[in-house]
């Protein structure tokens, strides 16, 4: 039986054959375009745009928590991150960048897109300037972490000689390729629409705002590189001739300029809602026609594109996963903020005699603050999503003792009650305990109000803002002041500052490069600015200088750009527990340095150009060192 | 009685280790100093670095060298040819031309342990530095001496006072400071400073004290011997 089934198959298997293996072998594959689908229609040409779109680089971003708020403008309440704390700097190799792959990929897309013939003429055009506009901001991130960077403009191919060292090419000034930038800009920036509405894909405003803030680095640099002459390469891959300076700020001015002016269309600043705080908190969550936005990172809820920013900053009372509360913004910066009649001022917490000031709302000591202060920042007593943030570090009874506890919202009996009640708030700050505000405060820019947004398995799809048109004010406003035009600086500043709430307008002669610097840190806090300011300022060094800070050079000086910033401190409210007492249910404030907080940061000469690293220079042993390493 | 035999086989596996993947290590030394005039000079910690190169491999990596406080440095190597840079911008000194070159390159040439000092001039020198301790201040007297007195010349910052529960003490590492400003250093020699000794948590009697010197445009400073300063 067996047998004969054997047999049978045998047979029936001779009996099988196939026909016309070509078609059956020769297959055309599912799952990748080739290149003749990709350039056949404008649709699939988008979406490779879009891939090179993805592949955007930032510094900081919403999708990098700690590289957003660096540089002891926070402290970062997570206990895996305490060694940034106790640390006394960065390597050299900090803020690198290097992904020539990207670059090739876009030398590609445009060569061919150039070749195309099946694209009708408006996309193509369209697609090369946006690709040249992605390949211009790739340029200007190296320019700015490594200084002059190999321009490289094709596609390199290689021979197969076994000789590829005529791949090699040495770095181009950095001068010359900030001149790339804005020569790309003036040659893209018509061929992309004027249109306020599209807000992720390269438009004239974008280009026009790049052009701008690229002008402004290379200008400073050529004015202020002259404070630090160890700063440079001899063949100028880094450094820029101070006389250069002019030149470069009229452009920044120029092209501020024509975007103020409406050229790209109608920017405006952002002004809907009553409430400033909650208007310049606006800014940055509401998607619905906002003018005041140039050119983002987009997300979208359940497309895959979504960003956990609101999970791992929320605040952690209340919080829809069990963390939160990493970045605590420091009192450093929360003091920088000025008085609305443009003084500077440190909080108040103790009277000249050394007693402490008696506030009796929590919120109080915060009150005639530039209004940018409550939209930056979640101060104690504020609301998120409507609900309270419980931020307070404990009792302190009459005789000052103080009662506190290590867990969010500990109970503890106090003298005279025989119930244990709740001593120290479920926000903290709580020194140690991370996801607390253990500063005191709580980071709000970016923070997402939508519900679900702080849920893991949601996320928050909060754009994240690269221009916008009040940094285009103040690019504005350095250059005008850099070249001597101090009223036209202080009109641009003063439009900014008037939706901040501020007073008092400034007049020309309170503008001063303090002034400007100030006002870069408030306006365009934890947007990713910091490092590259103090950078082409020169001044990182000095600022980030490695001494540590003590309590009275906290409250000193607040109005100088290079005000020493090398540690974070903490600002913790105490209730008052004196029942039958004047002073029984009101507020104190204590300045404290968290335990955790050991270390004092120092910018070393050799950071100022992140490190081109040993396997780079050993393929290409044209590439020169950065300096000071 | 099996799982013996099993114990016996485990354990026999455990014992074969195999030597023919392990390098040898690094055994030669390489130790030396920074000096001027004979004397090391004294740097911070691990802020003063140098670079040995080995050439003829294929791709070209530094071995990194840091220089203690005291201006030593020690290198655990191979034996062969290296190139011993001090890089730009490193150090409150400026080098020297190496003898028969116009490069301040040095060659060393590793066969054995090996001592070497690199003669450097370093801008300024910190003399005669005495410390004295009375009730909870620390107090000093020191001499400086401007080294580089031609077009190289530069200005002198900052003078600090340091001290520091432990043995490192700089401006990055310290429980207290005094800082005295360029501008009012007016005589060089038989300078003044103080500075409290705050409360030490846990407590101790003693406390390391140095001074440092910052020049202008030199980001490294140069600094006195440590000294530990004991009191009660």
């Amino acid at each position: 039986m067996k047998k004969t089934i054997y047999s049978i198959l045998l047979a029936s298997l001779g009996i099988c054959w196939s026909c016309n293996d070509d078609a059956f072998l020769d297959r055309k594959p599912t799952n990748i375009l080739t290149e003749q689908q990709v350039w056949s229609s404008p649709d699939q040409a988008l979406s490779v745009l879009g891939d090179l779109y993805n592949r955007y680089v930032d510094l900081g971003t919403v999708k990098n928590w700690t590289a957003i708020s660096d540089f002891n403008e926070a402290f970062w309440s997570e206990a895996g991150q305490y060694g940034n704390f106790q640390n006394t700097g960065w390597d050299y190799g900090a803020w690198g960048a290097w992904d020539y792959g990207y670059i090739r990929d876009l030398n590609l897309f445009i060569q061919k897109c150039n070749n195309a013939t099946a694209l009708d003429a408006a996309s193509k055009e369209r697609f090369l300037a946006e690709a040249r506009f992605l390949r211009a901001s790739y340029y200007f991130e190296l320019v700015k972490r490594m200084g002059g960077v190999p321009l490289i403009l094709e596609p390199l191919t290689y021979d197969f000689s076994g000789d590829p060292t005529y791949l090699r090419n040495p770095r181009a000034k950095e001068s010359e390729v900030y001149d790339f930038i804005l020569k790309e800009s003036d040659d893209i920036k018509d061929k992309l629409p004027s249109s306020t509405s599209e807000k992720s894909r390269a438009t004239k405003g974008a280009v026009l705002a790049m052009a701008s803030r690229a002008a402004l680095y290379a200008a400073s640099i050529a004015r202020y590189g002259t404070n630090t002459p160890v700063v440079t390469l001899s063949g100028g891959e880094v450094g820029i001739p101070s006389s250069l300076a002019t030149g470069y700020y009229n452009k920044a001015l120029g092209y501020a300029q024509d975007l103020i002016s409406g050229k790209a269309g109608a920017y405006s600043l952002y002004n809907k809602k009553p409430d400033l705080s909650e208007n310049f908190a606006s800014i940055f969550y509401d998607k619905a026609n906002n003018p005041e936005v140039i050119f983002v990172e987009d997300f979208k809820l359940q497309s895959g594109k979504t960003h956990n920013f609101t999970v791992v900053n929320q605040p952690r009372y209340g919080a829809e996963e069990e963390e939160g509360g990493r970045i605590n913004p420091s009192l450093n910066f929360v003091q920088a903020f000025e008085k609305l009649d443009n003084t500077y001022a440190p909080l108040p917490t103790t009277n000249s005699d050394g007693t402490p000031v008696y506030y009796s709302g929590i919120s109080d000591i915060f009150a005639g603050r530039d209004a940018r202060l409550a939209g930056t920042v979640i101060l104690p007593g504020s609301k998120f999503k409507g609900r309270a943030v419980d931020i307070w570090a404990g009792y302190q009874l009459a005789d000052g003792s103080i009662i506190s506890g290590t867990d969010r919202g500990a109970q503890k009996v106090l003298p005279g009650k025989t119930l244990a009640e709740q001593v120290v708030g479920f926000d903290g700050p709580i020194d140690g305990f991370e996801f607390t505000a253990q500063t005191g405060f709580y980071l709000r820019k970016y923070l997402d109000p939508a519900v679900g947004s702080g849920q893991r398995g949601v996320q928050s799809e909060v754009w994240f803002v690269r221009y916008r048109f009040g940094e285009v004010l103040l690019n504005a406003a350095e250059a005008a002041f850099e070249l001597g035009q101090k009223d036209l600086s202080a009109q641009y500043m003063n439009s900014l500052r008037a939706r901040a709430g501020l007073t008092k307008a400034l007049t020309a002669n309170d503008i001063s490069f303090d002034r400007i610097a100030h006002e870069r840190r408030v306006e365009l806090a934890f947007e990713g600015h910091t490092l590259y300011d103090m950078k082409r300022w020169r001044i990182a060094h000095l600022i980030q200088d490695g001494n540590s800070i003590s309590p009275t050079e906290l409250n000193a000086e607040l109005d100088k750009a290079t005000k020493r910033n090398t540690q974070p401190y903490s600002l913790w409210p105490y209730r008052i527990y004196a029942p039958n007492t004047a002073n029984h249910d009101k507020w104190i404030f204590k300045v404290v340095k968290l335990t955790r907080v050991t270390g004092a940061d120092r910018f070393l000469m050799g950071n100022y150009y992140s490190r081109i690293g040993d396997d780079i220079i050993s393929n290409n042993p044209k590439i020169v060192r950065n300096p000071n390493q | 009685m099996k799982i013996l035999k099993y114990f016996v086989v485990l354990a026999g596996l455990l014992l074969v280790a195999c030597s023919k993947d392990n390098y040898v290590a690094p055994s030669i030394t390489l130790k030396g100093r920074i000096v001027y005039g004979g004397e090391p000079l004294n740097l911070e910690y691990s802020q003063v670095g140098m670079q040995l190169w080995e050439p003829g491999w294929g791709k070209l990596a530094p071995i990194d060298v840091t220089v203690s406080q005291e201006g030593t440095f020690s290198s655990l190597l191979f034996a062969g040819k290296y190139k011993l840079i001090i890089p730009k911008g490193q150090g409150p000194f400026m080098t020297k031309a190496q003898q028969g070159s116009s490069s301040d390159t040095l060659y060393v040439d590793l066969k054995d342990n090996q001592n070497i000092d690199i003669e450097v001039t370093p801008y300024y020198l910190i003399r005669n530095a005495k410390f004295a301790n009375e009730a909870g201040v620390v107090s000093t007297t020191f001499d400086l001496s401007k080294v580089i007195t031609d077009a190289n010349a530069k200005s002198i910052e900052r003078v600090s006072l340091y001290i520091n529960k432990t043995q490192f003490v700089a401006g990055s590492t310290n429980i207290a400071a005094t800082n005295l400003s360029g501008a009012n250093v007016t005589n060089l020699t038989g300078i003044k400073m103080s500075v409290n000794v705050p409360t030490i948590n846990p407590d101790q009697n003693y406390v390391y004290a140095r001074v440092g010197l910052k020049i202008a445009g030199v980001e490294d400073m140069i600094f006195s011997p440590i000294q530990k300063i004991q009191y009660k």
